[in-house]
């Protein structure tokens, strides 16, 4: 039992982590309809950074958290401008190779000043929690919190907030949002800036149970797509669903089957589902 | 003038003459080492032709080729070194092994449309590099696979050495190009430009979609896994890294370089990137650095590559060059600049 709950944490902590990962792939998506091949990057360098304030600056983990959610938004800001603005009106492949580029360079570039190794970051939550025998490291508590408010603040903020509704209105229809006089450069740059500032974030709070290395966002960007097409390209609900979907899957899975091929079970979900359904599980007709 | 300079490159006799200058080149070299690294530049651009097939002329971003070119690799190491077959029965195992996986992956995978493929074939070359990794019993894993045979000659060719691998390379690299040429030129090759530049209006002209594509992923598959087994052959060592996906990124880089859906453009984009790559040795691990924007600059500003860029040039010079022919030459200039933008 006691095991079985343990699972449930560990997809709870994943399921969270994916879910902000690809909610940042999602809204872009749903805006500019990039898939940002270099998401996994602004993730691994949201990573880096808290590395970066936390280690060689010295200051504390939630200041830490803020800087690198800051600098990778500002990123994410500048790779809209440079890259996917001036290919607004190209072939959808271009976007896609240039997102490589990014994403390339991002890369190459953290490795040359941190080099590949693997990194250790600690986080001041080292703590275990006993709840009647049910025991839930600090960590991975801050993580299901975080994720949960972090997901409830961007609903109210969509929802509930002019320049929310800017973005909703852009994701539904482009033509009816520049009717209504939105600024379409003021979207994509608010969008890129939200998608890194939540990269950044996911990859600080995992990063402490984790380990940080230039190749750390490779999987987890793999993951967010299919979790992406798993809940409909651009749907906000569909990202936290598909999250979980896949931590859960993932949690158990390496438990009860293997764990050496617990990576392999989000490709062979994806490989499934997209060949019984090929627009994604919750899509419906054309977006 | 320049516009004859141009004309002059695209002649038949242009193509001889390149053709001469790499039966020469071992000549030339002053070194083994140069000879070999050409070799290598010969067995990428085999594997980017392969990639310009599906992604040049059918447009679907196939982000798995890395993998492919991986299977082919493995399939001729492993039948080699653990089943003990010899060279070119396992060559031929290693193209029927790409071109039937090619044709399973190609059937799901082609359901989807842009994004979804790019996305698919990303995770199913993860997927390869994830099962060359872990299922130890038939790739051993991260130690990768040693002892791969080298392919033997006929008669007096010892095909072990540098300088006669790399006429073996260049022999299929000339195959691969005169089969792409033709191809492009053919009824099969439009059809597949014709799903590029639009998917339903290829449709309503009774292009069968489906089959067009598999076919156009199955071609480029079977390159990927030509220039896998030659690689395994020349470096006759091989590990899961050949999977890793920064090789699929390079063979982009090498096609975008060269320029997308032309028919000159891969192997101009992987020789001299290779070359330069070469030249900057020390960048070795830092290289996409350059590279990385290198690729958003050109997609930007170049979408063509250099190929492209040079013929769209050629063609502006022509333009200006002659204004008196240019009503007789209307007609002419349609067909030409519909050949700069398709297959060149």
């Amino acid at each position: 039992m006691n095991l079985f709950f343990q699972q449930i944490i560990n997809g709870l902590t994943l399921g969270s982590i994916y879910g902000l990962v690809a909610l940042g792939l999602t809204l872009v998506y749903g805006i500019l309809h990039i898939p940002n091949f270099a998401h996994g990057a602004l993730y691994m360098v949201g990573a880096f950074m808290s590395y970066f304030f936390m280690v060689d600056l010295g200051v504390h983990y939630w200041v830490a958290m803020a800087g690198s959610a800051a600098v990778v938004a500002i990123l994410g800001i500048l790779c809209e401008r440079l890259v996917f603005h001036p290919l607004r009106n190209s072939p959808p492949i271009h976007d896609k190779i240039a997102a490589i580029g990014v994403l390339l360079f991002l890369e190459a570039t953290i490795q040359m000043f941190w080099g590949s190794d693997f990194r250790r970051m600690s986080s001041p939550f080292t703590g275990i929690m006993n709840f009647d025998g049910l025991i839930i490291p600090e960590q991975r508590l801050l993580i299901i919190v975080g994720a949960f408010t972090l997901v409830i603040g961007l609903q109210l903020f969509l929802r509930k907030t002019m320049t929310g509704a800017t973005i909703i209105a852009m994701a539904q229809s482009r033509e009816g949002a520049f009717l209504v006089g939105i600024d379409s450069n003021r979207v994509a740059m608010m969008t890129f800036g939200i998608s890194g500032a939540l990269a950044a974030v996911a990859a600080s709070l995992y990063a402490p149970i984790n380990l940080v290395y230039p190749a750390m966002g490779h999987l987890v960007i793999m993951k967010a797509f299919v979790i992406i097409i798993l809940g409909g390209m651009g749907s906000v609900p569909g990202a936290i669903v598909g999250g979980m979907i896949i931590g859960f899957a993932e949690a158990f899975g390496g438990f009860y089957i293997s764990t050496a091929y617990k990576d392999i079970i989000a490709f062979g979900l994806l490989v499934l589902i997209l060949s019984a359904r090929p627009q994604g599980l919750f899509a419906k007709g054309a977006h | 003038m320049l516009f004859k300079l141009g004309s002059l490159f695209m002649k038949p006799g242009a193509k001889m003459a390149l053709l001469a200058l790499a039966i020469v080149f071992p000549a030339l070299a002053s070194n083994e080492y140069q000879v070999y690294v050409m070799a290598s530049a010969f067995v990428w651009a085999i594997a980017v032709y392969g990639l310009n097939i599906i992604t040049g002329y059918c447009g679907q971003l196939n982000l798995a080729h890395g993998g492919f070119f991986a299977i082919g690799a493995y399939t001729l190491g492993l039948l080699t070194s653990d089943a003990g077959w010899s060279f070119w029965p396992a060559f031929v195992a290693a193209l029927l092994v790409t071109a039937v996986l090619g044709f399973l992956v190609g059937v799901v995978s082609l359901r989807l449309k842009e994004h979804y493929f790019a996305i698919f074939t990303l995770c199913v070359g993860f997927i390869i590099y994830l099962l060359m990794d872990k299922w130890e019993e038939l790739t051993h894993g991260p130690v990768g696979v040693r002892d791969i045979a080298a392919p033997y000659g006929f008669g007096v060719v010892d095909f072990t050495e540098t300088t006669p691998f790399y006429y073996l390379v260049l022999a299929f690299l000339v195959f691969s190009i005169w089969f792409m040429g033709r191809l492009s030129r053919s009824l099969l090759g439009r059809t597949f430009i014709a799903i590029r530049n639009g998917d339903e209006l290829a449709q309503s002209l009774g292009i069968n979609l489906m089959r067009n594509k598999v076919l156009a992923f199955v071609l480029s598959t079977t390159y990927a896994g030509l220039a896998g087994a030659l690689y395994a052959g020349m470096v006759r060592f091989i590990g899961p890294e050949e999977a890793n996906i920064i090789h699929t990124f390079d063979m982009i880089t090498y096609l975008l370089v060269g320029g997308i859906g032309t028919l000159t453009g891969p192997l101009l984009g992987t020789i001299s990137i290779v070359w330069i790559t070469q030249s900057l040795q020390f960048l070795e691990e830092y290289r996409m650095i350059l590279f990385g924007p290198l690729l958003v600059v050109l997609v930007i500003f170049f979408p063509r590559g250099i190929n492209g860029q040079f013929l769209t040039w050629m063609h502006h010079k022509a333009q200006t060059l002659s204004p008196a022919k240019k009503k007789k030459s209307s007609k002419v200039q349609t067909a030409t600049s519909g050949e700069v933008k398709n297959n060149a």
